[in-house]
């Protein structure tokens, strides 16, 4: 089936980007295949710069210097209770606390009033804490980036691979502080570069490290194992075979996982409280490390320290089940819940003859016919679907955390998935939380819809693609924001 | 005398005068008073024949088959004045008319006669004569055409009287403009209206089974959880939707009167409550239509409570932006219609009652009488052209509010275009334009508007002396 080329600029958008933006489809109507290309052949492609986030390294000592205060304050405080109790017997109860009043006089409700563009008059907040605030920061990089991508092609991309060597927030307010750092450092510059160099890069980082307990992990024949009679974890490694790399049930067993863990314990990082000036940050620890070689998959790595774990992240990173793996994956993603065979080889193969180059390999899915010919059967996933909302609006949030709440209901919290897996990608996985999205979909049009036109977002953001009926449905709406909640709902726009 | 033609704006405001002249009530300039004005707008339009019924029309039961309001049977209406009877779910407006302290304007609307609701409600909120992104409402016009020293807007310290009020993450166009708004958002906002989910049901039984599946799922757990409380795990129950709407109205409306009553607070508010658009099986008696008709009773009891004295010196108009058809509405469609309605001076009922009803009356019958359609435009300065047809809706809220006068509305209306237009379309037959909708009930524009006024004032001054 070939598409008329505004067609094929609205799919393009829809499948491959976030979306259309106002006038998006007639820019990239002209060779919709080359704008996703040129995307990733621009300069810099993936990176951000934002000079007010912070290094890992930086903004993970911030996090731990921020709970060892709180953690001090805590203990003053019950320590105060504990002599004051002593000290006063049975005294009387306590004063009045009139901080906790009921906001029921007019003063009160007043400051809940605000007029716009008037912060004084906004209700102070308790803080959130420096581990939030770090997270806040980079979850409003991450959107931003992806509502100012032209077609958001490389910004899909980093969305992917960050999804695919997930790490999570509700492991520690470390990992909650350095995560959007960790995605910016191991993910970002990678995206268009080599598979090879994005591996080593996430599994030396503190992020991964503390996510998957490798900090912890130690040689059993070590110097450090010999002494303190602590184990090896397995984590990192499992994961790193069965998730990132080779796929699950392929070609490794529980020997090789041992064998893997074995080979990276000392794969740390340096001890917070140790050092104030390099601490969180990556390092390699030859007293927790396992001496001598270790077999994996029919290989024996003799190398010394760290040299023996990267050796064998090089080779995973070229083995064909690696290829396939990914190669699965990104189909998976992008086209279809029932990838074509034929296009997941074609996609590996590109892959293996490459070396791993991820350009090559986002370039051969986007040339491949099937990767177009595929019914838009796919239900975007809840963050992507919110950020298409917002390009289609043409809306920038003021402040983050309404997005982030969204995502949170439509269980896709940020940077917080379920297990090491990630975030499912099937349409089977999120389809029940379809009502929720209409919530979601409703509190964004009540808010947006002063500044928008519903039926002029139809054209930007359907364009073609736009049934007569969910063009009716708009029309025939009985307010602006239930025109647009429709919108947002309707089919054209929930699947790609 | 000097000879010149009077430009468009001289003579809005002539005709502003001489109707203001004639008929601005003597007490609307007393001293000493500080009235308040909230415009609540009814988005989706309300149908006015479910919320107050010709029941004293013999053809009305054919009309309306059994789904028509009636005084008899399990769920009476309430008697308003021998032919009209209002829905049982709004026995707090029941009261307040009966104390004389509420009116209902049937047959009201802007010249807008297409069939998009948010251009309506954009004629209906700007004033203008065309629908688009308007940017500035009515109301707010109003307020920067005060004179500063207006009894609106006494000058005190610190006082908000020439601020508009409104409620909700976005201010209604009505109160939008140069004036500075205050706004206030509830903390939570209600869920996608049922209104919403069944518009998104009907797109995907169209065009995606898939998502209809799952779309229906959800109706039915929410019809379960509304009929047994359901909660899991032992949590404590949420409210069922139709709470979750009560408490939204009864909170955004119970707000806005907390603010205007206050000696320092804005005088004049807005805000808009979604879902009007109902249509077949629209439940005007102990179904949907029925709850949100409560659930508007129920504002307007709080406005009432939170009001304390103020409401005294109040004026609530209740507005929607156009009809639904009154005709065959009993098979399938009934959809737009507009009304308004809201408290405000009593006694108004009197004196337009008797026109009015005729009027209904044939429009219920849907004689091709021109007079079927509105009589009444909503909005303020209705037109001059010759065609005068009674004041504008607004016009006579306005002039309960000194400072407020026809002039002044006239004033803050003169860019509007002339209206003119008001009965241009107003044949009592329906039209047939809507019928091609799937299978969906067409939606076509029918006669017999209403709208609707409260107040808080003693009776006494009849501001619908058209």
């Amino acid at each position: 089936m070939s598409l008329d080329r505004k067609t094929e600029a609205a799919l393009a958008l829809h499948r491959f980007g976030f979306g259309p933006r106002t006038g998006s489809i007639a820019a990239i109507s002209g060779d919709p295949r080359g704008a996703l290309l040129a995307e990733l052949d621009r300069p810099g492609a993936g990176r951000t710069v934002d000079p007010d986030l912070p290094h890992s390294g930086v903004a993970g000592r911030a996090a731990f210097g921020f709970q060892q205060e709180r953690q001090a304050a805590r203990r003053a405080e019950q320590d105060a209770r504990k002599a004051a109790a002593g000290a006063m017997g049975d005294a009387p109860g306590g004063q009045p606390q009139p901080a906790n009043a009921a906001p029921a006089s007019p003063e009160m409700a007043a400051a809940a009033l605000s007029k716009p563009g008037d912060p004084a008059a906004a209700k102070p907040k308790p803080d959130p804490g420096v581990p939030q605030k770090l997270f806040l920061g980079e979850a409003k990089g991450r959107v931003e980036a992806a509502l100012g991508a032209e077609t958001g092609f490389v910004e899909r991309l980093v969305w992917f691979w960050s999804n695919h060597f997930c790490v999570s927030v509700d492991k520690n307010g470390e990992v909650r502080a350095i995560a959007g750092a960790y995605e910016r450092e191991a993910i970002r510059p990678h995206v268009v570069g080599r598979f090879a160099e994005m591996l080593r890069a996430v599994e030396t980082h503190p992020a991964m490290l503390l996510y998957l307990d490798n900090v912890r992990s130690i040689g059993p024949a070590s110097l450090a194992g010999r002494n303190q009679h602590k184990g090896l974890n397995e984590n990192l490694a499992r994961e790193i075979l069965e998730l990132h790399t080779l796929g699950v049930r392929s070609v490794y067993d529980q020997d090789d996982v041992t064998s893997f863990a074995k080979i990276i314990t000392g794969w740390t990082i340096v001890p917070f409280r140790q050092d104030p000036v390099h601490g969180g940050e990556f390092t390699f620890n030859p007293r927790m490390h396992e001496p001598g070689p270790q077999t994996l998959i029919a290989k024996t790595y003799a190398q010394d320290g760290v040299e023996q774990g990267l050796a064998v992240l090089a080779d995973l990173a070229r083995h064909r089940a690696t290829a396939r793996h990914i190669a699965d994956k990104l189909v998976r993603h992008f086209v279809a819940d029932q990838p074509p065979p034929a296009l997941v080889e074609r996609v590996a193969k590109r892959f293996l003859d490459t070396d791993g180059d991820l350009r090559e390999v986002a370039r051969a899915l986007v040339m491949a016919p099937e990767a177009w010919a595929a019914s838009r059967a796919k239900l975007k996933r809840p963050g992507e679907w919110i950020v298409g909302a917002l390009r289609a609006t043409g809306v920038t949030p003021p402040d983050i955390q309404p997005v982030m709440q969204a995502q949170n209901m439509l269980g896709e919290p940020l940077w917080r998935p379920p297990a090491p897996k990630g975030f499912s990608d099937d349409t089977a996985s999120w389809i029940d939380g379809l009502s929720q999205r209409l919530d979601v979909a409703s509190q964004v049009a009540v808010r947006v819809s002063a500044l928008v036109d519903p039926s002029a977002v139809v054209d930007t953001a359907l364009g073609p693609l736009a049934s007569a009926e969910t063009r009716q449905a708009v029309a025939r709406a009985e307010s602006r924001p239930q025109a647009l909640a429709l919108l947002l709902m309707s089919p054209e726009f929930q699947r790609r | 005398m000097s000879i010149h033609a009077p430009s468009r704006r001289e003579l809005l405001l002539g005709s502003g005068v001489l109707f203001a002249w004639a008929h601005l009530p003597k007490a609307a300039r007393a001293e000493g008073r500080d009235p308040r004005l909230l415009t609540i707008v009814l988005r989706g339009a309300l149908d006015g024949l479910a919320t107050v019924a010709p029941v004293g029309d013999p053809d009305w039961p054919r009309l309306r088959g059994d789904k028509a309001l009636a005084l008899a049977g399990p769920h009476p209406a309430l008697p308003l004045d021998g032919f009209f009877a209002l829905n049982p779910a709004m026995p707090n407006l029941h009261r307040l008319y009966a104390a004389g302290h509420a009116t209902i304007v049937h047959a009201a609307a802007t010249p807008y006669r297409e069939r998009s609701h948010f251009d309506g409600q954009d004629v209906l909120e700007s004033g203008l004569g065309r629908p688009g992104m308007n940017d500035t409402g009515w109301l707010n016009r109003a307020l920067t055409a005060l004179e500063p020293a207006g009894l609106a807007a006494p000058a005190r310290a610190g006082h908000n009287g020439r601020e508009a009020f409104a409620v909700g993450p976005v201010v209604p166009l009505v109160v939008r403009g140069p004036a500075p708004v205050l706004s206030w958002t509830p903390p939570r906002l209600p869920p996608a209206s049922d209104d919403t989910v069944m518009r998104l049901l009907d797109l995907y039984r169209h065009t995606d089974p898939a998502l209809a599946r799952v779309l229906e799922e959800r109706l039915g757990l929410a019809a379960i959880a509304r009929a047994g409380g359901i909660d899991e795990k032992g949590k404590p129950a949420q409210p069922g939707p139709a709470a979750q709407v009560r408490q939204f109205f009864a909170e955004s409306a119970g707000t806005a009167a907390k603010f205007m009553a206050r000696p320092d607070g804005p005088r004049v508010g807005a805000l808009a409550f979604d879902g009007w658009d109902t249509h077949a099986d629209e439940g005007a008696v102990g179904g949907r239509l029925a709850a949100l008709l409560g659930a508007l009773d129920g504002a307007i009891a709080a406005i009432e409570t939170e009001m304390g004295s103020a409401w005294g010196e109040t004026v609530v108009v209740v507005v929607t932006e156009f009809r639904v058809r009154t005709h065959r509405a009993h098979q399938r469609d009934r959809r737009h219609r507009p009304r308004d309605r809201d408290g405000g001076a009593a006694r108004r009922r009197r004196a337009a009652g008797r026109p009015r009803r005729r009027r209904l009356a044939r429009a219920a019958r849907c004689r091709p009488s021109r007079r079927s359609r509105s009589q009444t435009d909503h909005r303020p300065a209705r037109r001059a052209q010759g065609r005068a047809q009674g004041p504008s809706a607004a016009a006579r809220v306005g002039a309960r509010l000194p400072g407020l006068s026809r002039q002044r509305l006239g004033e803050a209306d003169a860019g509007a275009r002339p209206l003119g237009v008001t009965r241009r379309a107003g044949s009592g037959r329906p039209r047939q334009e809507g019928r091609h909708r799937g299978n969906r009930p067409d939606r076509t524009h029918g006669a017999a508007p209403c709208a609707g006024l409260l107040t808080g004032r003693q009776p006494g001054l009849p501001i619908d002396a058209t």
